[in-house]
Parts: structure tokens; sequence; C-alpha cells
């Protein structure tokens, strides 16, 4: 009897002529029509809400929270648990890789690439090849800034693929672990709206940690000015993905401790760059002394070393 | 005698790569010792100007090769393959015959001249060896990994004999 007008919502035909017949039922809609109020539910939000949505993706976040307490099942002291970090395929992982590298601005690489599929394939291959081209490429190098000089004698420097090895591994794998740590930390005093797990955490760093294997083979380069450019562009990149992602984890809390974390985040990562940079590979301009030919008619040719 | 039948079987198995099972169904580890103890012989002798700038010690490659095949074979079981332990570990020390010729190679040229001929017929031998280690072992191993991870299986194995064939290169004599 009432009149159907009295309802706010558009009500589809079934429900009109139940309704019609009898107005005081509480009628439930399960479906999700299309006209329906999210537009009523979206003025509700505040407008800066709906670019942190995106950034952290909460649209199936929720349904990923379950998923993700449904897999990992098995003791950890089978070989079974383990298997669940290496749960990849060559696109996922490839994938990954090219979010690492493309940081879209604005969206989380865990929420977009991890999505609750956390790997250990990547962090740890991607460590060792970074491991390895550095030693390499600063080999190389080295050899070919000192080529010609008389007094060079070419030397492997094998010793520093372990001195490589430890500072990266230890990079890829302790800081991730302070930072969990922090934010677990702050997250008991703070309630945040994101929280990531440690295997996350060592994913994103392991991801990020990507761009500087071509890096690293570019700075073989003996350009002082090529390798700094080079350093800062992929900085800046790997960077942008750490900040990105670690930036919801930390806005709601103190204004001060959220920037500090961040800038802390960026400065370790710098300093892996600057010092692999510095320790790793000579610099160009070496003050090595310029050998003096004594020419033939009596005038001495200084050579520049460059 | 029979394991040295049985050895010496696997060793022209790795010079001639096919896909038979009678390298992976008898595994033994006696090849992959041999061969890593050879290698790590040969690239003793280095030059130095300090301790650390040489070469790699025995003990370095020895370590180096063994733990980085548990590590791979590990990374392929992880993947979901379905090849055994110590089945992985032989194909991958027997498929080190290739680059422990090229290492034999390298030495003798060594022995005759340290120029830059002498670095271009290094460097194309190792490079042949590299690339033949790394399809023989790829041949034996790929069929038992899942289909959609080949190539994460794979390039473990390209970044291991990577590294020992760059050993093998750098070596220079005193």
């Amino acid at each position: 009897m009432a009149a159907a007008d009295d309802l706010k919502f558009q009500e589809f035909d079934d429900a009109a002529n139940l309704l019609a017949a009898n107005p005081d039922a509480t009628t439930i809609s399960i479906e999700e029509p299309v006209e329906i109020p999210k537009n009523q539910h979206s003025r509700l939000q505040e407008p800066g809400r709906e670019e942190d949505d995106e950034l952290l993706g909460t649209d199936d976040s929720d349904k990923t929270e379950l998923l993700a307490g449904q897999k990992k099942s098995a003791p950890f002291w089978t070989f079974d648990y383990y298997q669940t970090f290496f749960d990849v395929d060559t696109y996922q992982v490839l994938d990954r890789i090219k979010g690492s590298v493309f940081p879209v601005p604005g969206k989380n690489f865990v929420r977009l690439y991890i999505r609750s599929n956390p790997d250990l394939y990547g962090p740890f291959w991607i460590c060792a090849t970074l491991v390895f081209t550095i030693a390499v490429s600063g080999n190389l190098s080295n050899f070919f800034i000192h080529l010609g000089k008389p007094t060079y004698h070419y030397v492997p420097e094998f010793r520093k693929v372990s001195i490589a090895a430890t500072t990266i591994y230890a990079y890829a794998w302790l800081v991730p672990l302070a930072l969990w740590g922090f934010l677990m930390w702050r997250n008991s005093k703070v309630m945040n709206i994101v929280s990531y797990s440690f295997l996350e955490i060592v994913c994103v760093y392991g991801y990020s940690l990507f761009i500087y294997i071509p890096t690293a083979i570019l700075w073989i380069i003996p350009q002082k000015v090529v390798r700094w450019v080079l350093m800062v562009f992929s900085l800046c990149l790997s960077g942008s993905v750490l900040v990105m992602t670690f930036w919801p984890a930390v806005r709601d809390d103190n204004r001060r401790i959220a920037v500090a974390t961040v800038a802390t985040i960026l400065l370790l990562h710098a300093l892996l760059a600057v010092g692999c940079l510095a320790y790793f590979f000579d610099a160009p301009e070496l003050d090595f002394p310029a050998p003096i030919i004594p020419a033939h008619n009596g005038t001495t040719v200084i050579t520049k070393s460059h | 005698m029979r394991d040295l039948k049985a050895v010496g079987k696997k060793f022209v198995h790795v010079m001639y790569p096919r896909k038979s099972s009678a390298l992976l169904r008898d595994w033994d580890l006696w090849g992959p010792l041999v061969l890593c103890v050879s290698l790590a012989l040969m690239l003793q002798g280095g030059s130095a100007d300090s301790k650390d700038d040489g070469g790699p010690q025995f003990a370095e490659v020895f370590v180096l090769i063994w733990f980085g095949a548990v590590v791979i074979t590990l990374n392929s079981k992880l993947l979901g393959g379905t090849i055994s332990f110590f089945q992985s570990l032989c194909v991958l020390g027997y498929c080190v015959m290739p680059l422990t010729v090229a290492m034999l190679v390298c030495r003798l040229v060594l022995l005759a001249s340290t120029g830059t001929v002498s670095f271009i017929i290094r460097l194309i031998v190792v490079g042949a060896m590299f690339g033949w280690s790394t399809l023989a072992s790829t041949a034996f191993l790929a069929d038992s990994q899942p289909p959609n991870r080949k190539a994460l299986v794979v390039y473990p194995i390209f970044l291991f004999y990577f590294v020992i064939s760059w050993m093998i290169l750098t070596f220079t004599p005193q």
C-alpha cells in the first residue's frame, strides 16, 4: 500500500511487486545493482581517501587477506612450507620485475604485484645476480681504466665477491627485518591501515634492487658524470618504489616519525648505491702518476691520465 | 671397476648431451668431485699483489661449486621440480666438465703467451665451453620442471656456469 516513491532505493520488479503486496516487510538487497548507493556512500567518504584506496588496493585486499590465511598451513619444519614461497610462474616474476623498474605513480608495488603471494625466488636470485654483476663489472671497469699503464698488472680481485655478497644480502634481508620490527612496534601504538608481513617487505626490497643490475653494468663506462647520472636515475626509480610502498604504512603515525622513517629508508638505499660505486669501481681520474716519457730529441712528454 | 665404467659413461654422456635417463638414474658424485678438485687445483697459482686481490683460493672454488650446486638444486625442487636432490647435484657436477677442459686449454695457452691473441683464444674457448655446459645441464634438467617455470630454473644454472667461466677467464699466471 505504501507508495513506491516513499522508498529511496531504485527497486527491481520483483521487489517492487513484493513490497506492493507487503509494504512493511524488510528488504535486503544482496546483489549489488549498479545504480545503488555507491553514490550515497561515497558522499560520506572524505575526498582524499579515494586515492588512498587506489594506493592500498582495498577493493580486493580483504579477499586476499582471507586467502592468505588459508594458504600457508604447512608447519614450518616441512619442505612444503617453504615451497609456498616459490609459488610463482615465470611471467609473474617478470611482471614484478617490470613493476619495480617502471613504478606507476600512485600504485603500491605490494598491493599491485605481490597480492599476498610473496615469493623468495625474486629477492634471492636478484641479490645473487647483483653481487656477481657488481664484482664482475667493477673488475672489468678497473681493467679498462688502468689498461695501457705500464705499471698495471691485472688481478681478478676475487675477495671482493665475498664482500659484495655480505653487503648486499645483509642489506636486502636485515634492513627489511629492522623495518618490519619497527612497523610492528609502531602498529602496537598507532592503529595503521596498512601493515606488511615480513616476506612482503623482503619482496619489495629484493625487487627494488633489480634496477641496480643494468646500472652496475653501465657503470663500466669510465666517466664520472655518466656514473653519477646513472646512480641518481636508478636511485629515483627504486627509491620511489620503496616510498610508495611504505608511505601509506607510516602516514597515520606522528608526522615527524613518518617522515623520519621514509627518509631513513631512502638514506640507506642511497648509501648502498654510493658505497658500491665507491668501493668496487675505481675513480676514472685517479691520481696515478702520469708517466713521463723522455722523447728522443730531449723534450719530455707528459701523458695525461684520463 | 664397475664404478669407473659408470663414471666414464657419464662423461661421454655429457660430451654428447642427449636426453638420456642413464645419467639421471644412476647418480654418483665421484665425477663431480674429481672435476671440482681438478678445477680448483688448476685455478691456483694465480698472481696477486696482496692476498686480497688475487684469484679464488682452493676452498673458495670448492665452496662456490658445491654450495652453488646445492642452492640450484634446492631452487629447482622448491619450484616444483620432480628430480631428486642427488640426481640434480650429479648432473650439475658432471656438466662442469667442459669448463674443466676449458681451464686446461687456457693454462696451456697461457704457457705459450699472455698477449691479446691468447686472450681472444681463451675468450672463445671459455665462451664455447660455457655454452656447452649450460646447454648440457639444461637438456638433462629441463624436463623435470613444470612447464611454466622452466626459465626460472634455467636462469640460476646460467648464472652458476657464468661465474665459473669468469673465474677461468680471469685467471692470470704469475
